[in-house]
């Protein structure tokens, strides 16, 4: 099952999820509800066994996390894109499903302040513990350590 | 009798005199002088590099630029043995107490050369970074400016000998400071 059939397959899921064109890869956009199940479908029953790479991205209107998943079996690769509210970021964890996500949420968590639920060790992963802020936002300053331009 | 009287703006001459006597030569001086030469002449750099003039330093080091030549005879793996430190790259948050433990394991005197953008300043790429120190002299004393990004080998070269001028002409940080100390005001 390739990419496009497994995105046709989600929407007729739930026609909330759109695809996103224009991207080197299928992009799929998913609602932040429906992420969970979404996910564990794709697991199971699609074999995106390998989740590669997970960001986030600071759209100053609104957070977006992206996760690129991958089938070592299918050798298909696909984008799942979701939308966050920026005051208030929460998303249900993956890393019950991809064991790698644990670490990959915990940067997220530091660098943009995405807050994983049900995630077993929320802590920060590279910064001191008594950082202030999320560095990673677009409106986050530091008074001691940036210059103004 | 021949005297050969060092020029004070020639600082890579034998800093006092050397009088031609039958049976073998006799050298005076200021005893100061003569130790900053010794000292000048036999500096040892910590190996110490944190990103790409690391890369640089090591050119420096090696056959093609090799700053054996000038005394920085072989470089110490711990700052025990070392004379010298070559910050050579950028210093990140974390990176700042090993960097001041490292320079306070170096035995008296000790010297600092910040070497390239990232060392002086915190460096062209990072000036927005919530992560990198702006200036390696935020965590301890230098005594000599690279510009660069990186500085080319020979820039580096030019560093040392000028870290060399300074020892020479008296001019350490720990003798400023001394003499500020002493000096009644």
């Amino acid at each position: 099952m390739n990419a496009e059939n497994i995105s046709t397959y989600l929407q007729e899921l739930d026609p909330a999820i759109v695809l996103e064109a224009g991207g080197e890869w299928t992009t799929v956009q998913v609602p932040v509800s429906a992420w969970k199940v979404v996910a564990q479908q794709l697991f199971t029953d699609h074999q995106l066994n390998f989740l590669f790479c997970v960001t986030c991205v600071d759209w100053k209107t609104h957070l977006s996390m992206v996760y690129h998943l991958r089938s070592t079996i299918t050798d298909t690769t696909l984008v799942v894109k979701v939308q966050l509210n920026s005051d208030q970021p929460e998303i249900d964890t993956v890393s019950d499903i991809w064991r790698t996500a644990e670490f990959h949420e915990r940067e997220a968590y530091e660098m943009f302040g995405v807050t994983f639920i049900g995630h077993p060790d929320l802590r920060k992963l590279i910064l001191p513990d008594d950082f202030e802020g999320f560095p990673m936002r677009k409106n986050f300053e530091d008074p001691v350590n940036m210059i103004k331009l | 009798m021949e005297v050969n009287q060092s020029a004070e703006n020639n600082s890579n001459v034998f800093p006092g005199a050397v009088f031609n006597m039958p049976g073998g030569d006799v050298v005076t001086g200021n005893f100061q002088d003569l130790i900053n030469w010794s000292r000048s002449n036999s500096l040892w750099p910590l190996t110490f590099a944190t990103s790409c003039c690391g890369i640089e330093m090591m050119s420096t080091a090696s056959a093609k630029y090799d700053f054996s030549r000038f005394g920085f005879e072989v470089a110490r793996a711990t700052p025990r043995q070392a004379d010298v430190i070559i910050i050579a790259g950028t210093i990140v948050n974390k990176m700042a107490p090993v960097l001041k433990r490292l320079y306070d394991q170096m035995a008296d005197p000790k010297y600092v050369i910040a070497m390239g953008a990232c060392a002086i300043s915190g460096g062209p790429f990072f000036y927005n970074t919530y992560s990198v120190v702006k200036g390696a002299d935020h965590i301890i004393p230098v005594d000599v400016y690279i510009p660069g990004c990186p500085p080319r080998p020979e820039a580096l070269l030019h560093a040392l000998i000028t870290l060399q001028d300074k020892i020479k002409r008296g001019l350490t940080r720990e003798q400023i400071k001394a003499e500020s100390t002493q000096s009644p005001v």
